[in-house]
């Protein structure tokens, strides 16, 4: 089921259109993103998911961010209010800086997902020094 | 050959039909963001998004509310009301750091609701884990269901 999805899921990038491979509704999550000289830093609102339900990927420069939500709820619980539902969280951004793939380093706190993307050194901006004879 | 003229090898092409099935998408969500989705959740507008759903014997009350410290949460209950508030900081991040996007938001969230029965305020337990708040709330001995047996 796993592998299916990644498939689908790489499938769909490459073409444009993402394909649901699971039943329930997709959640675009709320995110920042913010860069420095060395990094580029993701931070997405996913409540309810959990890390080993959180696949991340990046290729090509395409960042997807997919989390499943787990439904929590006992079997002999019946709807009172209901303002929001378990689903997924699915996100893409395109990166236009070359990302150093063996330093990513992903976070989940609290519904929180922090990612860090180090740049490559050689697209870091250099201070050119100019000489004079 | 007109038809390569018509249709330019562009790779979108390849299906001359996805770009068409963006746009279909594209118009649903629109019509989704104006009218509302007729089969989705009809919600309060406030913060924090809640469920709520009930047995027997417990209510039970779940609210999202991500990247918040249980420290800094809130709750009281009285009758069958059950307040929760509470505050979202989001740190300040290293001083040069230009922003793409800055969509979530931070501040300070205050949300009461009513429950259809009362609840036994001394029973309520509170927890707090990714990003959901989930309280149990135990209902009052007359709002419990009662098997009744009927005598012949």
């Amino acid at each position: 089921m796993t592998n299916e999805h990644t498939t689908d899921m790489q499938q769909a990038d490459k073409s444009g259109v993402p394909e649901q491979t699971r039943p329930g509704p997709v959640y675009t999550p709320a995110a920042d993103i913010f860069e420095t000289e060395s990094s580029i830093t993701v931070l997405a609102d996913m409540p309810g998911v959990k890390a080993q339900d959180l696949k991340i990927d990046l290729h090509d420069s395409v960042l997807s961010l997919t989390g499943r939500i787990t439904n929590v709820e006992g079997a002999g619980e019946i709807d009172v209010l209901r303002e929001y539902r378990s689903g997924t969280f699915y996100r893409r951004f395109t990166l236009s800086e070359t990302i150093d793939q063996a330093k990513i380093d992903a976070k989940l706190t609290d519904g929180v997902l922090r990612l860090e993307l180090p740049k490559v050194e050689k697209a870091r901006p250099r201070q050119i020094a100019v000489r004079t004879n | 050959m007109l038809v390569r003229q018509v249709w330019p090898s562009r790779p979108a092409l390849a299906n001359p039909f996805a770009d068409l099935e963006n746009r279909r998408r594209e118009i649903l969500r629109l019509m989704d963001a104006v009218a509302g989705d007729p089969f989705g959740e009809v919600t309060a507008g406030v913060f924090p998004p809640m469920n709520v759903t009930h047995d027997d014997n417990h209510f039970y009350v779940r609210a999202e509310v991500p990247g918040i410290r249980a420290t800094d949460l809130s709750i009281t209950a009285v009758r069958n009301r059950i307040s929760i508030s509470g505050r979202r900081e989001i740190p300040q991040e290293h001083e040069r750091v230009s922003y793409h996007r800055k969509e979530r938001a931070d501040g300070t969230f205050n949300r009461t609701i009513a429950l259809p029965t009362e609840i036994d305020a001394e029973h309520v337990d509170a927890r707090y884990a990714d990003g959901i708040l989930t309280l149990k709330l135990a209902k009052v001995a007359e709002a419990k269901p009662r098997q009744i047996t009927v005598k012949t």
